[in-house]
């Protein structure tokens, strides 16, 4: 199985650690996994703005470096729906469409493709699960809970085979941090109070880190944690699933 | 129907925010129904296909609108109510105020009409000599505060009780600093009481109307538009032309899903149905348009067409919350009025579209399944296309998209982002950065990870 790593924009330049732990992890699941370098953006900062027209070139240039791949992994659930939803050529529609049907998440590849049931990992601290909403409604990656159906959560499934990690209940389970992309500062005053009453959330709760499988999430919070001289950290889910004592 | 621009949303959300004591309160009240709306849902097995179900009648009447709204006229004539159609609000107005001129009536007593509202129905009358009175608690608070309602089931849900007992001091004569509600809502009561009494004329809202039969039912919880209806020689009915239903079996499909949506009740505590007027009343039907065909044709976007008004993607929604419903300027606030809003008038709600995270949580509390946060996102697209974007946005997006054009300015604009951010940190922590103003920006690292990825793994 060839996997081609894709690695957001934001994720390559703010967070290269949790993408060398998508990476080192990937490999210990016996994973042939490789970086195409000439990597960009997956469009979505345009395309959430209205502006959808204008990423045509982030398309192809996807399209040029991962069409090879059995499948596309990347940590960034909010990227990776943009891609799943949006990812279209003018030219080359016809693999456009495959990658759309093979790219996927990082924690639902785990699950779901990979089917992994044990992990050798450790995090003894007390960790507060972010739901990003395009992880959890547009992935299903968990249920949502305005559904009446069946509970499950794919992230928790895998934090629960961490040692030593214990997980925080929160009283939103689901409620949206506020980043929303460019939202995050064409509505500056809204985005603050959301991501500040999420952040209470986890605090209330005792966590000590908030964890997340999108990382632009956990920048938002961890902004606001930072402005507020917090001891909670934000740390991406690839990197406890991939750590060690 | 342009009208001059006010602030944006972004603006007066910051406005209502200022008050954060206020916006905690406002919020809680509102996830206090949200989650009562989740026991509720929660307590019927078979919730989804009741959405699913809900959510295909209302297709095929979206599909089938003209052919249903034909059987509903000649059903309501059959039982004697004289039916109006309007293709605008003044057309709505102007009939309105035909019909009570004939009469020679003076005061009007109203209620649940969201739609009248829209069409700015009390100005145009009392423009005209004509008193209109909402009896609906919330709206009559509203009203006397000179204030649109904020929310379409909890229209003062903004308002604390101290402020309300102000105004009831104010305006209807209470002792200063009475805030319980129970003894605000008996004062109402007995003013509201003395407009029924007094009224010739009542105005409703229609929830559902049957085409099958020609009948209506108006939900409330106060009994209010029984009360006015009762005692009135005139009865009028304002609806949107996408509130026929089918046969009267599907109400029990609607009414279940409606009052657990809006308020997590089983069912309102009404739900009225007027078929035919008694003897020596008056019943007048008035089918208005106002944009719904237009909506109609907008392939996108005629699933909101089957909006139940029940408000819950109000009550689920985090910006909404937070924000307040009049910060969205419109009639019909939060999610479903930020998809409703731009068809009426689409330079003025060009805003309220991108007022959203795009989080789905309304699309799917929604009754009848409308793709809300989709359509919210395709009238982003829209919104772009006819060029109702600032210049400043437009130059912005075209910036970032040459920047993340190519691998190697990509990774230019990247290694200068984080060079700034070490070596001259006030460039991007200043306060015209909209994100540095609450927050902090990420610890930018020396290496990026394509940077670590060519020195190691090649």
């Amino acid at each position: 199985m060839n996997v081609g790593l894709f690695i957001p924009c934001y994720v390559n330049q703010f967070y290269p650690q949790a993408a060398r732990a998508t990476l080192e992890l990937l490999r210990k699941m016996g994973v042939n996994v490789r970086y195409p370098t000439k990597q960009i953006c997956c469009g979505q900062p345009m395309a959430n703005s209205g502006f959808e027209h204008l990423a045509q070139d982030c398309n192809n240039t996807f399209i040029e470096n991962f069409a090879a791949f059995d499948y596309i992994v990347g940590p960034s659930a909010s990227c990776i729906l943009h891609l799943k939803d949006h990812l279209h050529s003018d030219t080359q529609e016809a693999i456009a469409t495959e990658i759309r049907g093979k790219v996927y998440e990082l924690v639902e590849f785990l699950t779901d493709v990979l089917k992994i049931e044990s992990l050798d990992a450790a995090f003894p601290h007390k960790v507060g699960l972010h739901h990003s909403c395009h992880g959890l409604r547009g992935l299903r990656l968990a249920q949502m809970s305005e559904l009446n159906a069946p509970d499950f959560s794919k992230p928790q499934q895998l934090l629960a085979m961490v040692k030593g990690l214990e997980q925080v209940p929160l009283d939103r389970c689901d409620e949206c941090c506020g980043f929303g992309g460019v939202f995050c500062v064409s509505e500056e005053a809204v985005s603050v109070k959301m991501g500040k009453d999420r952040v209470a959330d986890h605090t209330r709760n005792g966590a000590e880190y908030i964890t997340s499988s999108d990382l632009s999430c956990l920048m938002h919070l961890e902004g606001i944690l930072h402005r507020k001289n917090s001891a909670v950290k934000v740390i991406h889910i690839s990197e406890i699933l991939n750590a060690t004592l | 129907m342009s009208q001059p621009k006010t602030k944006d949303h972004a603006a007066l959300a910051e406005a209502f925010i200022q008050d954060e004591e206020r916006v905690d309160w406002h919020d809680g009240a509102l996830w206090y129904i949200r989650a009562k709306r989740d026991i509720a849902s929660k307590s019927i097995p078979e919730w989804e296909e009741l959405r699913e179900a809900a959510s295909q009648i209302k297709s095929n009447v979206i599909s089938n609108l003209h052919g249903y709204l034909l059987q509903f006229e000649a059903n309501l004539k059959k039982n004697g109510i004289t039916v109006h159609w309007a293709d605008t609000p003044e057309e709505h107005n102007e009939i309105v105020y035909a019909i009570l001129k004939a009469k020679e009536i003076d005061q009007m007593v109203k209620s649940k009409s969201m739609l009248t509202e829209e069409c700015g129905l009390n100005e145009y009358l009392e423009a005209r000599g004509i008193g209109v009175i909402n009896s609906d608690l919330g709206e009559y608070i509203q009203q006397i505060d000179n204030e649109p309602p904020s929310h379409i089931v909890l229209p003062c849900i903004h308002k604390r009780k101290e402020e309300i007992g102000e105004l009831f001091h104010e305006h209807l004569g209470t002792e200063k600093g009475l805030s319980d509600p129970t003894q605000l809502t008996r004062v109402a009561r007995k003013h509201l009481r003395n407009v029924f009494m007094t009224r010739r004329a009542a105005l409703t809202g229609v929830n559902f109307a049957v085409a099958e039969t020609g009948e209506y039912v108006v939900c409330t919880n106060e009994g209010n538009a029984d009360m006015g209806a009762h005692l009135s020689e005139v009865q009028i009915a304002s609806m949107g032309l996408e509130k026929i239903i089918p046969q009267k079996k599907h109400l029990g499909i609607f009414l279940r899903l409606l009052a657990r949506s809006a308020t997590g009740q089983p069912i309102t505590i009404y739900s009225s149905h007027y078929k035919k007027p008694r003897e020596g009343q008056e019943m007048h039907l008035i089918l208005v348009n106002a944009g719904r065909t237009r909506q109609l044709g907008r392939k996108d976007f005629q699933n909101s067409l089957k909006c139940i008004k029940c408000g819950a993607c109000m009550n689920t929604c985090p910006v909404y919350r937070k924000s307040g419903g009049l910060s969205y300027h419109n009639t019909i606030s939060g999610p479903i009025g930020a998809i409703l809003a731009p068809n009426l008038d689409m330079k003025k709600h060009a805003d309220l579209p991108f007022a959203s995270t795009l989080c789905g949580s309304c699309s799917n509390v929604c009754p009848v399944k409308i793709n809300i946060h989709d359509q919210l996102y395709k009238w982003r697209q829209e919104i772009v296309k006819e060029g109702h974007a600032s210049s400043t946005k437009a130059l912005g997006m075209k910036a970032m998209a040459w920047t993340l054009s190519s691998p190697e300015k990509l990774d230019k604009a990247g290694r200068a982002g984080r060079w700034f951010m070490h070596k001259v940190p006030f460039v991007v922590n200043n306060k015209l950065n909209p994100w540095y103003k609450q927050r902090d920006m990420p610890e930018g690292p020396k290496e990026s990870f394509s940077e670590w990825y060519l020195k190691n793994e090649k």
